[in-house]
């Protein structure tokens, strides 16, 4: 839980009064002027409105620069930002010829599998050579090739369950699995934070959707034995089954599942499971296998397991793991499945060279090594911001640490002020996060160095000052610090 | 033996009336001594009252006597602990999936090289229909070089969404190559084909718009239809008339019809039965009923159009008359990712209110670089579609009259769909269809594929085979299709 405090819950509320006020301002002049040149919509009603567009052109495109900010080279530890130039105040924005070699704080390259790879790439390479960048078709009718057979076999025993199926988005594989595990008549119990692509996939299905306080089993406990007593809304009939959908790590807050107590109650409610791992597979657990592994949680207890490649493995796609009649279920019906193209085979073959670099397949400890780093990378630079006095959200051992800002003048000049000095950070505002709590969002990774992590600590503490952000007291740990700096140099 | 019996009862029935008749007398004593009532003869400003006041005042004794009760509710008795926890306990779940049957189990022909023309299965070499690789773009040199170049300097994924530096120069290049190759102001990349449509369509469709959608739109497009939660009418597929009279008669049923937002939904080449849409005549109804137009052109982007501009092209329709367009590109492209294109302010709102673009991870730059690639091949190469346009030819021809199946397909378009004519209920259908379909391959390598359906698309129209025509086919390969085809139907079906 995030406990804003008053006076800067105060100043939020009256920076977006302002900004509210101008804005609306600003659109009863364009109102007058479209007014005088009526007519340019002919009977049409406009294609954009209301107050998300309003958000849009009011608020967004001032700060738009800090958002999508094009790169020229992999998302690596460093990487070449494109510079952009706006010649009408920031409504547009043109790439220029210039690039700036940044710190790259923002890329969720966990393990550092975002740049070509010694062992991965010759092989990615040797396969798209082999079977084309794409197949073209669906996986039920000629996109299965040996590799995505393959693929799915490396994926289940990776996870730790008899089978798994994969797809070649992310979003999709959640938004079109849910509809297909539940249906009307049914209820999707989901965590108040989980990703868009859940929210879709809930809506999508038609089953009835409650949620639970983020990351809280005894309010989740709550919900399922309201619920179950009260049966379905109006007609009281029982549920016809129950699916608790959470997030291994979830990616705005940093904060690890509590997966333990959740599946406990779900055993004893009669509920399953369904772990969405985008963040955490690959990136916590002694040997990557996600926060099961991290949690002692049995992966046997947990029915559905989702995850994405996007992240850990530099790669694409999501997978379903979980026992053979669900994924032979899934085949027959999930639409992603029948009607998706299959899911690119060198984006395949890098998955399966990255798992065995990280299972140490590969016949070098690279894996081991890339896991103890990140681990170590993420508890280090977390522990850091904390002892400066930065407000920092989420669990040790979480390669995600967002930093709050609240104030939105504090995003772009948060954000702007660290690229100047050549660390580039994720600012997140509404709609990823609710309007109250913008926040800067560090993603460390294992392709970071002492170096590098020391250079991002220095520029993120004199920008923090700058800015106002330290909103806890610092500890008085400095020296610390600085002996740590002094050693390594 | 009867008599006592009714001796009994008139006993009572006598008792019954007098003692009816004990309370008529007691009640007219009664009115008499009310009426004998020092007040009840009174005279108030000379009206005799008569009796009446003291009825009237003994009523709003009782009105005031029943207001001045409690209405009656209820007791409120919550569940106790106990009750809820005897309630969860005999709660029984459904199992997760239902049971697993025969027909759930088929497995496809697993592929074990590219799967451009030719493709290999079981060691054996066989022509693939089953790949939407129109123009034969797959294993193209120039396609694979720009991939390796691109896999070499960017790795394979993006590690982020686009608004987080996901968004790589390749993407941004990619965007401007597809708008200026179809001459739109802008466009945008998805990441995947299928998430193109169901995220644009909610980002321009909210409740209370209205969206009129034909009714054989792939599932991808019924999705976004049902995430937007707007007001949704279907008319027959691919029938203008009915177009006609659904808009008709939306327009005129709602009054504030003209200050919603009101779009057409239909898809170029429809997957589900190859049908080609007639855009001079959705462009004419929807300028008449002031409809906007959703596109997508996923099976029509390089094929249709003497250069492959799509339907647009086709018809000679200028494509600022449609307002989204968009489509996938694992098809004629020979890539992945999908991508909407249009005016300056439809994209632009795309990207930040596109579910599928905010929140995910960004195409693989690779595979922009790809696309890129594919649009140059195809701009250099107007060859490529005249012989996509020559197999297609060559391919209806040949298939014309096959024993028991038609051709539901348009005369133009690159999926040729075969239908059964007399259909016997879809499941049976299907595995009729299959029959035909596993002996091409296993007797003639053939590769062809039935058109599966998934529980929730709630498409209706007839199943049948699918073949997807490449401009990488040649003659032989086709005519060893029709004549695989040809042989196995006369063999299967009844005349």
């Amino acid at each position: 839980m995030i406990t804003i405090p008053y006076l800067t819950a105060l100043t939020t509320y009256f920076s977006y009064g302002l900004l509210f006020a101008f804005g609306q301002l600003r659109d009863f002049f364009r109102k007058l002027i479209d007014w005088w040149n009526a007519g340019n919509l002919q009977g049409y009603a406009p294609i954009c409105l209301g107050l998300e567009d309003f958000y849009i052109r009011r608020l967004y495109l001032r700060i738009q620069d800090c958002f999508g900010r094009p790169i020229s080279s992999p998302p690596d530890a460093w990487f070449d930002v494109v510079e952009r130039v706006s010649n009408d105040n920031n409504k547009t924005l043109k790439r220029t010829t210039k690039v700036s070699r940044c710190l790259n704080l923002g890329s969720y390259n966990y393990l550092g599998f975002a740049a070509s790879d010694e062992y991965c790439t010759p092989r990615v390479v040797e396969s798209m050579k082999r079977f084309s960048p794409s197949t073209c078709s669906t996986r039920v009718d000629g996109g299965t090739t040996t590799l995505h057979n393959e693929l799915e076999d490396c994926v289940a025993s990776f996870v730790g369950k008899p089978a798994a199926l994969v797809f070649g988005m992310g979003y999709v594989t959640n938004s079109a699995i849910l509809p297909v595990l539940i249906g009307k008549g049914g209820l999707l119990i989901s965590d108040s934070l989980n990703h868009n692509s859940i929210v879709n996939g809930a809506r999508g299905s038609g089953a009835s959707v409650r949620v639970f306080q983020h990351n809280t089993p005894s309010h989740l406990e709550k919900v399922l034995r309201e619920h179950i007593a009260e049966g379905q809304p109006r007609t009281h009939r029982p549920w016809k089954k129950i699916i608790i959908v959470v997030e291994g790590i979830y990616s705005m807050e940093g904060e690890l599942c509590k997966l333990p107590e959740i599946v406990a109650i779900s055993k004893k409610y009669k509920a399953y499971v369904y772990l969405d791992e985008a963040h955490s597979i690959g990136a916590v657990g002694k040997s990557g296998r996600g926060v099961c592994e991290l949690l002692g949680v049995d992966t046997a207890d947990v029915d559905i397991m989702m995850g994405t490649f996007t992240k850990s493995f530099g790669s694409c796609g999501g997978y379903i793991a979980g026992s053979k009649d669900l994924i032979q279920y899934l085949k027959y019906s999930c639409p992603a499945h029948l009607y998706a193209t299959s899911i690119s085979p060198p984006a395949a073959q890098q998955i399966i060279s990255a798992i065995k670099v990280i299972l140490g397949e590969d016949g070098s400890s690279r894996g081991a090594q890339k896991l103890a780093r990140i681990r170590e990378n993420s508890n280090f630079f977390r522990s850091e911001l904390q002892k400066m006095g930065f407000e920092v959200l989420g669990d040790n051992d979480s390669p995600v640490m967002p930093i709050m800002l609240y104030n939105p003048a504090k995003i772009p000049a948060f954000s702007r002020e660290c690229l100047k000095q050549n660390v580039a950070v994720v600012t997140v505002a509404f709609p990823a996060t609710p309007l109250l709590l913008a926040r800067a969002r560090i993603c460390i990774s294992a392709a970071h160095s002492r170096e590098d992590m020391i250079k991002a600590l220095e520029v993120i503490s004199r920008v923090g000052d700058m800015v106002g952000i330290k909103y806890f007291p610092a500890e008085p740990k400095k020296e610390q610090l600085e002996e740590n700096r002094v050693k390594l140099e | 033996m009867v008599e006592p019996v009714d001796t009994f009862q008139i006993d009572t029935l006598n008792a019954m009336a007098s003692a009816v008749m004990n309370m008529v007398k007691a009640a007219s004593d009664w009115m008499t001594f009310a009426f004998d009532f020092p007040f009840a003869r009174a005279v108030v400003f000379g009206v005799p009252i008569g009796g009446h006041l003291f009825v009237e005042g003994l009523l709003l004794v009782v009105i005031l006597f029943l207001l001045s009760q409690k209405s009656y509710k209820p007791p409120k008795r919550p569940l106790t602990k106990k009750e809820i926890d005897e309630l969860c306990d005999e709660w029984v779940p459904e199992s997760l999936i239902p049971p697993i049957t025969k027909e759930m189990q088929c497995e496809p022909p697993v592929l074990e090289s590219a799967a451009g023309p030719h493709t290999v299965i079981n060691g054996k070499e066989v022509v693939n229909f089953t790949s939407a690789n129109y123009l034969g773009l797959i294993g193209h040199k120039k396609l694979l070089e720009s991939c390796t170049s691109a896999l070499e300097k960017y790795g394979v994924g993006s590690c982020g969404p686009r608004g987080f530096y996901g968004t790589i120069d390749v993407h941004l290049d990619c965007e401007a190559r597809i708008a200026k190759f179809l001459g739109t102001p802008d466009s945008i990349l998805y990441s995947y084909g299928l998430s193109t449509m169901f995220s644009a369509i909610p980002a321009f469709c909210k409740k209370g718009d209205i969206v009129i959608a034909d009714e054989g739109v792939h599932w991808g497009i019924q999705n976004g239809l049902y995430l937007s939660r707007s007001t949704i009418v279907y008319f027959k597929h691919n029938n203008m008339e009915s177009l006609q009279s659904t808009l008709e008669k939306v327009t005129q049923d709602n009054k504030r019809a003209k200050k919603l937002r009101r779009y057409i939904v239909v898809e170029a080449v429809y997957q589900n039965s190859g049908q080609i849409a007639p855009l001079d005549e959705i462009i004419r109804l929807k300028e008449k009923y002031l409809f906007r137009v959703l596109l997508d052109e996923s099976n029509s982007f390089g094929v249709l159009g003497s250069s492959g501009r799509g339907l647009t092209e086709h018809y000679g329709v200028p494509i600022e008359k449609i307002d989204i367009v968009t489509a996938a590109m694992g098809h004629a492209l020979a890539t992945e990712g999908g991508f909407c294109t249009g005016s300056a302010r439809v994209i632009d709102h795309q990207r930040l209110s596109s579910s599928g673009y905010v929140f995910s991870a960004s195409l693989p730059p690779y595979l922009a670089s790809a696309a890129i690639t594919a649009v140059d091949v195809l701009e250099e190469n107007p060859e490529l579609i005249t012989k996509l346009k020559q197999n297609i030819t060559t391919l209806q021809k040949g298939l014309s009259d096959v024993r028991g199946l038609e051709i539901a397909s348009d005369p133009q378009s690159p999926i040729v769909f075969l239908k059964l004519k007399r259909s016997t209920g879809s499941s049976s259908d299907l595995e009729l269809l299959e029959d035909i379909a596993d002996r091409a391959l296993k007797e003639d390598n053939i590769f062809v594929a039935t058109s599966k359906r998934s529980k929730l698309d709630k498409c209706t129209l007839a199943v049948g085979i699918r073949l997807f025509v490449s401009a990488g086919h040649t003659e032989s390969d086709l005519q060893k299709a029709c004549d695989s085809l040809n042989r196995i139907a006369a063999m299967v079906l009844p005349s």
